[in-house]
């Protein structure tokens, strides 16, 4: 057995238990010892898995909409379309493909390698680590579970503890869905979540704020762990002068104030001329008395926000620029106003922060180009919205720009699309998932090459000395790379 | 470079929806001096066709290479877009500081911790190709000529300095017998009776290396070789048997042309023994037996997998290198390099009429408009990848 105190490259089990209580290292020793087992290696395994968070899904939805309400005063509708259903189509989708997803994938040959077999062999990591966060607390932890899974790892959940509702039908439900052995909630805060850090994990998934992805990154850098990280920032939406306000209006307010706003890829802020803010601000007014009516905090498709910290954070914004829109707030309920400002300079905190809430600042630009310039200043964005008859010009932004990803005439619509990857770039993240793109995230793509043991004459071409034919001969198959397609 | 277009669902029929390779901007790849032209250049290949700026930072150990790739090789490109920076650890730790968008690293693991630590203060996307040491399994059922020949050439190739390169062999005490006067026989064979004036056997990088593979010979006990030269910073062709594992030739990756032999009972245990350290960045097993060959591949992770065959994967463009654990994080080579250093940008371009299509899916939600929502979200999953 190996001696493990031993320096160099010898394995410590996978844990460094503080001085103290560790409340983690048993929970991580066993999932660990069950990884090596090889228990979720095969895919009736992952696909049982799969199948037991769909029940926990199906069986318990008034549950989860339930605790959906009680955290963010979610409409059971919205509860579904935003998170239960979009759950379930990623494990239908996993279970649909997994098979095909788990698949070895031959890859071209050379000269050297014809009678070998060459394939990528996908393979879990480990140990995986999910943070999730709590604005979408169905949704941002399930989803990226489903990869975890199917991929075949050992997974532990990190709920938000600031959701708390959902956080407890996911503690206190869920794992009685999965193979316990193979799976683990851990709950806590802050402090919990740094112990749980100092432990060894073979992947970590963490959406969030950059301030705390750096924390997670850091952690992370100790035991070489490779990460993605879902961050945010504020998603620029231009609006140009060649639209229809009231087109407009519809799409940004409806993506805006979705969750009430806490959305990492809601339009955060808009660009605009004066001129077509003039037009946008009726319009934008219509659309939010049409979505909410005379008098929105008593809508039920409107939210509320999450805590009394963020509702404090978000009232303090609304003494930036000037209010053209709603602009109340009621603090007995986390409520606050669908609400548009104007006037807004770069550098109040409504300008500097990502505002998740249902405030939307307008800043006005003369045109495109310095639109682009404007973002172009700024860290890039997870999410970029260009609204324009042109097609030039929601190319052009395009072009010029970075973002996670982008929306032309569009909001966040590609988050319904398991063919579309969800990541960020530069500050608003790295790496990505969703449907494949989550199996292969949580996968170590393993370049694998098998040859047979017996042509050895065949193989004696390439051993030293190498005389003049030899090397002209080696040269020449090695050139003829530039042949072999990928 | 092209967009790819993706699939789309009942809501984003009539849109565009394509995902857009993007250059991340400013690319920094620090290289190693074992292979001090292809581990520079190819990452600059996957760099440059993706649109980035690249700085470049060669190894100061290898200084050749360094000379001609900080005089000559800007010249061939533009120098608005590339450049190269010299220096040691210091520098590279001053460059570090700056803010990069990509890093791509290859080097040992101690260092791709102080780069990724570097990385993560401005949310930099690192790919890491590190080292270990790199597990060579010997089944009892086997040709040993042949396994010999395999083995000693991937070994000593570049002096043993190749961070894929079997690093030790695990076989049983009987398979060492046989293997032992094999691979002697391969190594006479490639490099002569006196491999000291082999043109084809190479040498250790500088002292420092020199002096650390010289202390590893007396680890176990020296069956093959064990000759060195400091003035040329020559090793002999190794083989040491009757290594512990704590020594430490059996502690650290040798990066050598030494060959540690290490006995197992067997499949399971060399299994065991491999699982018990870090996951290495090349891994390679050599049976007749296609069976025990599929269960090392089945019951281990590394970066690669060879089986009876060494890093003959190296030349296809096809596969990706790349470490896990340990070893690295991330690939390159071939399209991964581009794909590695490019954002993948989710794009959904929608036309800016049609609105009454859309106020379906406004509040407030009457009833058949949430059933009619739900029925078409749920119908996602008809939609293959």
């Amino acid at each position: 057995m190996s001696d493990k105190g031993s320096k160099g490259l010898a394995k410590d089990p996978g844990s460094e238990p503080t001085p103290g209580m560790d409340p983690f290292t048993d929970t991580l020793q066993r999932l660990r010892e069950a990884f090596g087992s090889g228990r979720t290696r095969p895919a009736e395994f992952r696909a049982a898995q799969l199948r037991g968070l769909g029940r926990f899904l199906r069986e318990n939805k008034q549950l989860l909409q339930g605790a959906l309400a009680q955290d963010l005063h979610k409409s059971a509708f919205e509860g579904d379309v935003s998170e239960i259903i979009i759950c379930q189509n990623e494990v239908d989708l996993a279970l649909k493909n997994l098979h095909a997803w788990m698949k070895d994938e031959s890859v071209a040959k050379n000269l050297f390698t014809q009678l070998d077999s060459a394939f990528i062999r996908k393979e879990p990591f480990g140990l995986v680590l999910i943070v999730a966060p709590w604005n979408y607390p169905v949704n941002l932890t399930l989803v990226p579970l489903v990869g975890a899974l199917a991929a075949g790892n050992c997974v532990v959940l990190k709920p938000s503890e600031i959701s708390k509702g959902t956080e407890k039908v996911l503690a206190e439900v869920l794992p009685r869905y999965l193979d316990q052995s193979c799976f683990a909630v851990v709950l806590g805060g802050p402090e919990e979540t740094g112990q749980l850090l100092k432990h060894k994990f073979d992947y970590i998934l963490f959406t969030g704020s950059p301030r705390v992805g750096k924390i997670i990154m850091a952690a992370a850098t100790k035991h070489l762990t490779p990460v993605t990280l879902e961050l945010g920032g504020k998603n620029p939406c231009y609006v140009d002068d060649d639209c229809d306000p009231q087109t407009v209006a519809n799409r940004v307010a409806w993506f805006r104030y979705f969750n009430t706003g806490q959305t990492c890829v809601a339009p955060d802020y808009v660009l605009c001329s004066p001129e077509m803010q003039a037009r946008l601000l009726p319009a934008l007014q219509s659309a939010i008395t049409r979505f909410y009516g005379e008098d929105p905090q008593s809508s039920p498709d409107l939210g509320r926000i999450i805590n009394h910290k963020h509702f404090q954070r978000l009232r303090d914004l609304l003494s930036c620029g000037r209010v053209a829109i709603g602009g109340q707030s009621d603090e007995s309920e986390c409520y606050i106003a669908p609400t548009v400002l104007v006037d807004v300079q770069e550098t109040e905190p409504v300008m500097q922060e990502e505002i998740f809430g249902p405030i939307l600042p307008i800043m006005n630009v003369r045109g495109l180009d310095e639109a682009i310039d404007f973002i172009n200043r700024r860290e890039k964005p997870l999410a970029l919205y260009a609204f324009s008859n042109s097609n030039q010009v929601v190319n052009r932004m395009l072009d010029r720009t970075s973002s996670g990803s982008f929306g032309g005439n569009e909001g966040f619509m590609y988050m319904t699309l398991s063919s579309m990857p969800l990541g960020g770039v530069g500050n608003s993240g790295m790496g990505r998932y969703h449907g494949k793109f989550s199996f292969d995230t949580f996968s170590h793509h393993r370049a694998c090459l098998l040859s047979c043991s017996g042509l050895e004459k065949l193989n004696a071409i390439r051993y030293p000395p190498y005389s003049e034919w030899k090397q002209q001969l080696i040269s020449w198959a090695l050139g003829k790379q530039s042949c072999t397609l990928l | 470079m092209k967009d790819e277009s993706v699939a789309k669902n009942l809501f984003t029929q009539l849109d565009s929806a394509f995902i857009r390779k993007e250059p991340f901007g400013l690319v920094l790849i620090v290289a190693p001096w074992n292979y001090p032209v292809n581990l520079t250049l190819v990452p600059l290949v996957g760099a440059l066709a993706a649109g980035n700026c690249v700085v470049l930072k060669p190894s100061e150990i290898s200084k050749g290479t360094e000379k001609v790739l900080a005089e000559v090789l800007p010249r061939y490109l533009d120098q608005s877009c590339f450049a190269v920076v010299l220096g040691g650890p210091e520098e590279t730790g001053q460059l570090l500081k700056h803010k990069f968008d990509y890093i791509l690293f290859t080097g040992s693991p101690r260092v791709g911790k102080i780069i990724m630590a570097a990385a993560t203060k401005h949310l930099t996307p690192v790919t890491l190709e590190l080292g270990g040491k790199n597990p060579c399994y010997v089944d009892d059922d086997c040709d040993p000529q042949t396994v010999a020949n395999r083995v000693a050439w991937f070994r000593y190739f570049n002096t043993g300095q190749t961070c894929v390169a079997p690093d030790y062999v695990l076989c049983s005490p009987e398979m060492q017998a046989r293997l032992l006067p094999a691979l002697q026989s391969a190594i006479t064979r490639f490099y002569g009776e006196d491999p000291q004036s082999s043109p084809d056997l190479g040498r250790i990088i500088n002292h420092k290396h020199f002096q650390r593979l010289r202390d590893l010979l007396s680890c176990g006990r020296v069956a093959i070789g064990g000759q060195s030269d400091e003035s040329e910073c020559y090793i002999a062709p190794t083989v040491l048997v009757d290594v512990q594992e704590t020594e430490p030739v059996m502690q650290e990756e040798i990066f050598g042309p030494i060959l540690p032999i290490m006995n197992v009972r067997g499949l399971d245990e060399a299994i065991d023994f491999i699982n018990r350290r870090e996951k290495p960045l090349a891994l390679y097993a050599f049976s007749n037996s296609n069976q025990v060959v599929n269960r090392m591949l089945d019951r281990t992770s590394s970066g690669s997998f060879g089986g009876n065959e060494g890093f003959m994967y190296m030349t296809l463009s096809s596969m990706p290198l790349g470490g896990v654990g340990n070893s690295g994080m991330g690939r390159y080579h071939g399209k991964f390099s581009f794909d590695t250093f490019s954002h993948h940008r989710a794009c959904l371009l929608s036309c800016s009429g049609l609105e009454k299509l859309n106020a379906i899916r406004y509040p407030p939600y009457s009833e058949w408009k949430q059933q009619l929502i739900s029925w078409a979200l749920g119908k996602q999953s008809c939609t293959l990848l």
